[in-house]
């Protein structure tokens, strides 16, 4: 983190600007060769939510935070932990079985569980990150693997414990009961709905990663393995110790994901789960650079759009998932206007030090050209 | 190996490892010992479908789409671009089958496949060769848009069609499969003896000329000219070249971007052709999450193979040999591989120990296998869910084992910017 | 003769009589050879005139001119960060010149791109090989040019050809991998003639050679002059310039100084012009050598990766308080490898490093840095520097669990940056604030800062590997200066260096280390680069083991 100056603060906030500006002429040059209605289909997307929907767009990006975070945490090291979707599943899972039985009154239940959904996304997490370290298979394979393993492992594991839901042919695990179900906060007026409680989760989760990693030593040992693993070999760091550890503790953050949906609205897991959150995870850290902010208006960004998608079909006779067509090419032009201004910033400083290096001293001998 | 930018202090193999080249009258002898292994297994489990030929034409059949994404795989790292985005492209490609497929004919839908996955590598190509992005995070960003494109062009094109719905498309014409009529026969009565290693052999011989895709042939050819084309002519030596030492390849007047961009789009399209495959031979109908992985396997199967397209192949096999067990004997038959698994464990885990003194790891095997082997002999079917699992975990476990002694293109994962070098 | 090749700039200083002035002077050459074709060479085979090329802030080239006759071996001559590179390159066409104009045999040529320069007869031999390591000889020296001879047996049968008509030696299905520094060398030099060049550029050739190699090379040379190809040369070395080139051009400082004949000049007037200052002599200082041993190497056996040789076959050395100990050695024979070793980022197979008394065999790297173990690695910008993390992060970086960087487990920056604010200060770190990237700066001042770090910390032993490479002369001088500073203030100091000069002038000890095996103990007041060479290279029939 450098000093706050005007160039740095227009260089932060040019690459999302250019980018939107670029995906919004994308998608529509997308919409029209599809022969959707351009102009219904962002009229709806773009026209002011409701209090009701203002409440599903904070509640949506809650989830979608804690996701990107745990994701985050990982690109922050240059590890790719795309297991985040089975992560969390395997976790949700374990926290709504263990939940459900209530062994623990109310408020106890409730931290009780988000520790063992902390712990089992964690264990999760740590077959990848072993399988890394000690036969270097790499992680992003070895994710992709465990998440379909996830996938199968939590339907037996579901059909275990099943209990047959109400007025519907799903299953699910037993339902937690009232005492550690939470109501939800009416942060927005107007709004029939709340919003989850476990906000607060997001926003302590958020809090703490920025700590952790601008403030502390491991943070510091973190980015530097993510900027260049020769030099953090070189200064002491134990990388395979740092592997380790960081996806397990990106494992255990992705186990929070589930958290608010349990606790504040299905109040049980089951097959009508909302399932895709860790790529979603991914996309929103890409999307907000790693950083703890810029994860937040990432997360805001991709709920308002599922949000207000939802009416397109009604409104512009669009179905609702081309909002998949207008996040993906956001987020492809995101990720190249990233690059492209992280390069710019990187030789414009260049030649600005080259150029007063050249000013203080009139007799300095030529620079060595580019040293990168 | 890595693929991505950590090595995790994995011991390195520093020295030229010993080439795994078998010639392919080894290949062959190979070939036999599996033979041999698969019919002891079925005797003594009397899993019969271990490796009926029906069995056997299902595993060739889901090879060919794990081994298609896989050469496309190859393709593009050979010239230094790491491709995780085979899934994506797969996915383009089958929405693509699914939909020229229906409009104008199945051999007009292994085209829409190509474009399909071919669109998925032009965005990926510009992104990385172009633009200099991070080859991991286009591939990853790649994955999640082109699932989301296959959704939204489901939705929109296939609802309204006859037979459709909004994930998926109505049911797609056949292609043509080529069989040897006699020989199949009489192969398959040999087969039903059930004599050991003689009717297992019918079985395999059996597979192999009954029911033949005209896809699989296909692919069978682009393995061929794949192998021919990179190693034999100037074109592969100068792709080549690029994912060895691109900053030597450019020196030496090498268009580097233009050879690594055209090394994505070949990969998208093979990919895309394997994502056909899916839609028009093995499942006759575009399906939303049919591809199920099968990107990443054939990522997978590359790495096995050493980046060369015979050890590919012989990974695909095997991938889709564990794919098409799962999905046809489904309980009993992994139930069989459990067995097989539990002796493969502890044969590893004793020669650890003994021979390479590796005693954790030796026991940590043998612990494992024994309790794989407890879990063979307690039980009697695999339930349906854990069989699903089957493909993945044995591409981790092949992973495992295989990992060390391989070698990458020296200059895969790069990003290359023109002028370098210097 | 041991080449003065490390000088300090100071103020300009022509010596009367010898020049007719700056710029394009008096070209003396020697009468070129009658050519085999036996035609006359009315034009000179390259002559550059005018060049000049600018970056953003800095002008490379300024107004080079000379000319190159044809079958002659041309040196160009230059301290680091003259301008030499940027010429060369303009040479080959990586890079267009702002103003000026190449002529080659008469011509004036427009040089595009390298495939340009080929087509003009221009070969460039890179002081960094551009070799892919996973193809075979054949496939790197057909790349790019398939349509000469395609890829398959006509190609063979030419590199051979070639091969035996230059001695170059090179079979062409054998893997670069395995193969050594002067055989790739040797490759580059057939990739360039299997072009059909007619004019050879060789930048930095010796760098990597040992001086057998050198001379070696310089038959090479002088085999291809006789050809009637022509040479140019690029080089920081006067002594082998002055052996083998029949004319040299000295640059300085982005233009050209003179053009000049060998047999007219000696060593030090050509360094004179290169920096045009008068030179150094060599410094005796008084020994600080102590009794006190602060860092023992016991028997450090290292196991190649399968069944090959060890890597380090049993090295023992002692280092006391206030003694420098240099070794020397052509690289890759175990030098990177033992500085890993010690250093805790690569377990020995077997063997033990002591501090002091301390065993620190086990230990790890972070554990031995703290015990007061400086290290500047080789490789400064993939071993010691965040490229893109600012100056003061980097100040940290190495010593992420000591103080002023640290309090707990929190990083103090505040106390990191006031830190990095002194240490630009006395180490003379040229950049206008701690917050630029580190890759912004050059190779010199990230060196000084790397440098001011690691001696922040009261180290007890600095282990130091190629120091000065890349860094400009003011720069070296200064870390020289820094080391000498520490060897009197007591430090135990490991030093490993390619640069002869260096070594004979900073060790009290020097050890030669070829095969991961130490084959001679050497005296630098008293040694010769012959003698050193011959121990690099096993060559010499008695190696010295006095121990």
């Amino acid at each position: 983190m450098s000093t706050f100056s005007p160039r740095k603060l227009l260089l932060a906030v040019a690459a999302p600007v250019l980018a939107l500006v670029v995906a919004f002429l994308v998608t529509s040059a997308i919409l029209l060769l599809l022969g959707d209605p351009v102009v219904e289909v962002w009229q709806t997307i773009l026209s002011w939510p409701k209090p009701r929907q203002l409440v599903q767009i904070v509640n949506g990006a809650t989830v979608y935070y804690l996701s990107a975070v745990a994701v985050a945490v990982g690109f922050r090291m240059n590890l790719f932990n795309i297991g985040v979707d089975g992560q969390y599943r395997v976790a949700v899972f374990a926290g709504a079985a263990f939940a459900g039985q209530a062994w623990f009154p109310g408020p106890l239940n409730v931290l009780l569980t988000i520790v063992v959904a902390m712990v089992a996304g964690g264990l999760w997490a740590s077959i990848a990150a072993y399988l890394k370290v000690r036969r270097g298979i790499s992680e992003v394979i070895s994710t992709i693997m465990l998440n379909a393993i996830a996938t199968g492992v939590v339907q037996w594991l579901l059909l275990k414990v099943a209990v047959k839901q109400q007025g519907s042919n799903s299953i699910s695990t037993k339902p937690i009961p009232e005492s550690s179900q939470l109501d939800g906060l009416g942060l927005i007026p107007g709004a029939t709905n709340k919003v989850y409680t476990l906000i607060l989760l997001a926003v302590l989760v958020g809090a703490l990663y920025w700590f952790v990693i601008n403030k502390t030593r491991f943070g510091f040992d973190l980015r530097a393995t993510g900027r260049s693993e020769s030099a953090a070999v070189a200064s002491g760091v134990k990388v395979p110790r740092m592997v380790v550890t960081t996806m397990i503790a990106s494992g255990a953050l992705a186990g929070l994901i589930g958290m608010p949906l349990l606790f504040g609205q299905d109040h049980s897991y089951g097959t009508t789960f909302q399932a895709g959150l860790g790529f979603a995870g991914i996309g929103i850290a890409l999307l907000g650079r790693n950083h703890p902010l810029g994860i937040a208006a990432a997360a805001l960004l991709w709920s308002f759009l599922d949000v207000q998608s939802n009416a397109l079909q009604i409104r512009a006779g669009v179905a609702s998932e081309v909002v998949f067509i207008i996040q993906g090419v956001i987020l492809f032009a995101v990720v190249i206007a990233y690059e492209l201004i992280r390069r710019a910033d990187v030789r414009l400083e260049q030649q600005r030090v080259a150029r007063e290096l050249a000013a203080t001293r009139s007799d300095a001998s030529t620079p060595e050209g580019a040293t990168a | 190996m890595s693929v991505t930018g950590l090595d995790a202090g994995v011991e390195k193999v520093t020295a030229t490892p010993r080439r795994l080249r078998l010639s392919p009258l080894q290949w062959v002898g190979v070939g036999l010992g599996a033979v041999l292994v698969l019919s002891i297994l079925r005797v003594v489990t009397g899993a019969n479908d271990v490796d009926s030929s029906g069995l056997l034409i299902a595993a060739f059949g889901l090879a060919v789409p794990i081994a298609l994404a896989g050469l496309g795989g190859l393709w593009s790292e050979r010239a230094g671009v790491v491709n995780i985005g085979l899934e994506g492209m797969m996915i383009l490609g089958t929405w693509g089958a699914g939909f020229l497929g229906y409009h104008l004919g199945p051999w007009w839908g292994l085209v829409g496949a190509v474009i399909g996955g071919a669109v998925g590598g032009l965005i990926h190509a510009i992104a990385t060769v172009t633009f200099g992005v991070d080859h991991i995070v286009s591939g990853v960003a790649l994955n999640i848009v082109a699932l989301g494109f296959a959704k939204y062009l489901s939705v929109r094109f296939f609802s309204t069609l006859p037979g459709g719905g909004p994930t998926q498309s109505p049911p797609l014409e056949e292609l043509p499969t080529i069989s040897i009529p006699g020989l199949s026969d009489a192969l398959g009565e040999l087969e039903q003896k059930h004599i050991f290693f003689i009717s297992d052999l019918a079985g395999v011989l059996r597979a192999f000329c009954t029911n033949v895709s005209v896809v699989t042939i296909l692919a069978v050819l682009l393995f061929i000219a794949t192998a021919y084309i990179l190693w034999r002519s100037t074109f592969g030596l100068r792709l080549r070249s690029v994912g060895e030492s691109p900053v030597a390849a450019e020196s030496l007047g090498v268009n580097v971007l233009r050879y690594k961009f055209l090394a994505v789009l070949v990969s998208g399209g093979l990919a895309g052709l394997g994502g056909g495959f899916l839609a028009l031979v093995a499942a006759n109908v575009f399906r939303d999450g049919q591809t199920g992985g099968r990107g990443y396997i054939g990522l997978a199967a590359m790495i096995f193979g050493n980046w060369r397209p015979g050890g590919l192949m012989a990974g695909s096999v095997l991938f889709g040999y564990t794919d098409a067990a799962q999905l046809r004997g489904g309980g009993t038959t992994v139930h069989a591989f459990l067995l097989l698994l539990a002796v493969l464990l502890i044969g590893i885990g004793i020669w650890q120990i003994v021979r390479k003194g590796r005693v954790v790891q030796g026991v940590i095997a043998l612990v494992v296998g024994v309790i794989v082997g407890a879990w063979y002999a307690l039980t009697d079917i695999v339930p349906p869910e854990l069989s699903s699992t089957l493909p993945y975990v044995t591409t981790l476990l092949v992973l495992a084992f295989a990992s060390q002694r391989l070698r990458m293109p020296a200059a895969d994962g790069q990003i290359y910017r023109k002028g370098e070098g210097h | 003769m041991v080449g003065r090749d490390v000088l300090r700039p100071g103020p300009t200083n022509h010596p009367p009589g010898l020049l007719s002035g700056p710029g394009r002077g008096v070209v003396a050459i020697t009468a070129a050879p009658a050519r085999p074709d036996g035609t006359s060479d009315a034009h000179p085979a390259v002559q550059l005139e005018g060049i000049t090329k600018r970056f953003p802030g800095v002008v490379a080239n300024k107004d080079i001119g000379f000319s190159v006759a044809r079958g002659t071996v041309h040196a160009i001559v230059g301290e680091n960060g003259a301008g030499k590179s940027t010429l060369m390159k303009i040479l080959y066409g990586v890079q267009r010149p702002d103003e000026g104009s190449i002529s080659i045999d008469g011509r004036v040529v427009d040089l595009h791109s390298p495939a340009d320069a080929i087509a003009a007869g221009i070969g460039m031999v890179f002081q960094h090989f551009q070799l892919a390591d996973n193809f075979t000889v054949l496939e790197n020296v057909v790349l790019g040019a398939e349509k000469l001879h395609g890829i398959g047996d006509a190609a063979r049968r030419e590199i051979t050809r070639i091969s035996d008509e230059y001695g170059l030696d090179v079979d062409p299905d054998a893997l670069v991998d395995d193969l050594g520094v002067g055989a790739r060398q040797r490759i580059e030099i057939l990739k360039v003639l299997y072009r059909g060049a007619k004019i050879i550029i060789l930048d930095e050739p010796t760098a990597v050679l040992v001086p057998q190699e050198v001379d070696e090379l310089f038959d090479n040379l002088r085999e291809l002059k006789s050809e009637g190809l022509t040479v140019l040369f690029i080089s920081h070395k006067l002594d082998e310039v002055l052996s083998v080139a029949d004319s040299i051009t000295v640059i300085r400082r982005g233009t050209t100084v003179d053009t000049v004949d060998p047999s007219s000049v000696n060593a030090r007037q050509l360094a004179e012009l290169m920096v045009g200052a008068e030179l150094p002599t060599p410094q005796t200082e008084e020994s600080t050598v102590t009794d006190r041993v602060v860092l023992r190497i016991e028997d450090i056996v290292l196991a190649g990766a399968g069944a090959g040789r060890n890597v380090l076959d049993g090295i023992s050395l002692t280092i006391h308080a206030g003694e420098v100990l240099g070794i020397a050695g052509v690289e890759g024979n175990g030098q990177a490898e033992l500085v890993e070793v010690i250093m805790g980022m690569r377990e020995p197979t077997s063997g033990l490093v002591f501090l002091g008394d301390t065993d620190i065999s086990d230990w790890r790297t972070r554990e031995i840095r703290e015990a007061g173990v400086a290290y500047i690695p080789e490789d400064r910008q993939r071993h010691a520097l965040l490229l893109e993390a600012p100056l003061w992060e980097n100040r940290i970086l190495g010593h992420q669990t000591e103080e002023p960087n640290v309090r707990g487990f929190i990083i103090n920056s505040a106390g990191a940056k006031a830190d990095t604010e002194r240490i630009v200060k006395e180490y003379d770190v040229r950049t206008p604030s701690i917050n630029v990237k580190a890759g912004s700066l050059s190779g010199g001042n990230q060196q000084k800062l790397i440098v001011g770090r690691e001696m922040s910390h009261q180290p007890k032993v600095l282990v130091a590997a190629h120091p000065t490479r890349g860094v400009d002369v003011g720069a070296q001088s200064s870390i020289w200066d820094i080391i000498r500073q520490a060897r009197r203030d007591g430090l135990a100091v490991l030093l490993i260096s390619a640069d002869l000069e260096e070594l004979i002038g900073l060790s009290d000890t020097i050890e030669v280390i070829l095969r991961g095996r130490l084959t001679g103990t050497f005296d630098p007041d008293t040694v010769t680069a012959e003698d050193l060479g011959a121990a690099m290279t096993g060559a010499a029939a008695n190696p010295e083991e006095t121990r």
